[in-house]
């Protein structure tokens, strides 16, 4: 490409790389925490009770149909009204749990739907207490099947990690606007960050796709 | 509390241009993107599949900036107003999802149908265009109206370049104000209703179609 300085792109690329490493870690401490919060609450929404589920139920689709950047916006900047002050790393990674747990919470819902009504009724005639059930019969049924799907939302938070870059977390976007501003050459860094994305994504929808193939040929 | 919201008010309007505007770019890619990944042309499909990768895999954020501070520059020297960039974006980047949406639901269409209308002799358009597309688009519906919600959601990106979105007005009064609490609840509460009102049209459109094909089949 004309224009495109080499020289220039792999002088700032070690600045670029270390910035990534603030973008994976924001990504897998704030799946690990998604993967978790929405299990619990797509457990709390499949309650008996309706005073349980309808809330959780509403609490998702509110979640999920307002913006990733408010929801960032909100805990870096009204939590602390409530005293609850959070470095902006933290409020980041807690905006992008909360929003993926709604989402991975929906995943697991239909596992938790795909799982027949005779296993629930074996763990009861069995006597098991709801977390035995849960934890013995109905997840090690349901979890697996919705793995992929797990994986691509992995994915997608993966590709809004730059959004951190709102509230000023020095990642690998906010890094390379810095870089631009500093020497007035976005080409190379911002293409940079698009490619580092692009590689990324292609190489895990890969896995995901194998994960997939997988788990298809252990059902069939 | 109730101040607040004409400047809010002002924001959600150009949120819901931009959502309108850029719904429009992302179907007409999305359609075009989701045939020609079915084309019998091989340079066609790779074209629509690099097309498509490239806007799935890489961050919209980073798309939008990519538009907004590289294009001015040289080599490409392309200036094109926030707005434009926006709806570019989101267009490009809602599409791309869209192109997968078109192409699987035109998979799903029973083969017997292309079968029948090849014996009825229809050319590939006139079969494209009253068998397979009509039966598609009721496919399409519920996938795409969660895409809308994503555009919609998306376009709060846009107060990252400058554009006075319901996001950009918020972060603004924000800063006038520090009626923190107050200012974002509004805005998500806006945002909410902006998502119920799209779904509320894609199940309305749902039923339209789905009762067209009821009688046809009746």
């Amino acid at each position: 490409m004309e224009g495109f300085d080499w020289g220039f792109a792999l002088e700032i690329l070690p600045l670029l790389l270390e910035a990534a490493r603030i973008t994976v870690f924001a990504t897998v401490i704030g799946f690990a925490v998604a993967v978790v919060l929405g299990l619990v609450l797509a457990i709390l929404r499949m309650s008996r009770r309706w005073f349980i589920s309808v809330p959780v139920g509403a609490l998702i689709e509110f979640v999920r149909s307002t913006p990733l950047l408010i929801q960032i916006y909100f805990a870096f900047y009204v939590l602390p009204e409530f005293g609850i002050v959070l470095p902006a790393m933290v409020a980041g990674i807690a905006g992008l749990a909360l929003h993926y747990s709604a989402y991975t919470a929906e995943v697991y819902r239909a596992g938790l739907q795909g799982i027949r009504r005779g296993q629930w009724e074996a763990a009861v005639a069995l006597n098991l207490g709801p977390w035995t059930t849960y934890r013995d019969v109905v997840l090690p049924q349901a979890i697996p099947p919705v793995v992929p799907a797990l994986g691509n939302y992995l994915i997608a938070m993966f590709k809004d990690t730059p959004l951190l870059s709102a509230i000023a977390v020095v990642e690998l976007m906010q890094r390379a606007k810095i870089i631009g501003s500093d020497t007035f050459r976005y080409l190379e860094p911002i293409t940079l960050v698009g490619v580092f994305f692009l590689v990324m994504s292609l190489v895990s929808s890969a896995l995901v796709r194998r994960v997939e193939r997988r788990l298809a040929l252990r059902k069939g | 509390m109730l101040e607040l919201l004409p400047p809010l008010l002002d924001g959600a309007w150009l949120t819901v241009r931009i959502t309108a505007v850029a719904s429009l770019l992302a179907a007409a890619l999305a359609l075009a993107a989701g045939l020609a990944r079915l084309s019998a042309w091989r340079p066609v499909r790779a074209l629509a599949a690099v097309y498509v990768e490239t806007f799935r895999g890489t961050s919209l954020l980073v798309q939008l900036f990519w538009l907004y501070f590289v294009l001015p520059l040289p080599p490409f020297s392309l200036e094109l107003d926030a707005f434009t960039v926006a709806v570019l974006g989101l267009g490009l980047n809602i599409g791309a999802y869209g192109a997968e949406v078109v192409r699987s639901a035109i998979q799903a269409v029973p083969r017997s149908q292309i079968e029948a209308s090849v014996a009825l002799n229809m050319t590939p358009a006139l079969r494209m265009r009253r068998i397979v597309l009509p039966q598609a688009a009721l496919a399409m519906l519920p996938p795409w109206g969660n895409l809308m919600i994503e555009l919609l959601k998306g376009t709060s990106l846009v107060s990252l370049i400058t554009l006075g979105d319901l996001t950009f007005r918020a972060s603004q009064l924000n800063a006038f104000t520090f009626r923190t609490v107050e200012i974002f609840t509004l805005v998500l509460v806006i945002y909410f209703l902006l998502a119920q009102a799209i779904a509320l049209a894609v199940r309305a459109a749902e039923r339209r179609l789905s009762r067209g094909i009821a009688r046809r089949t009746a």
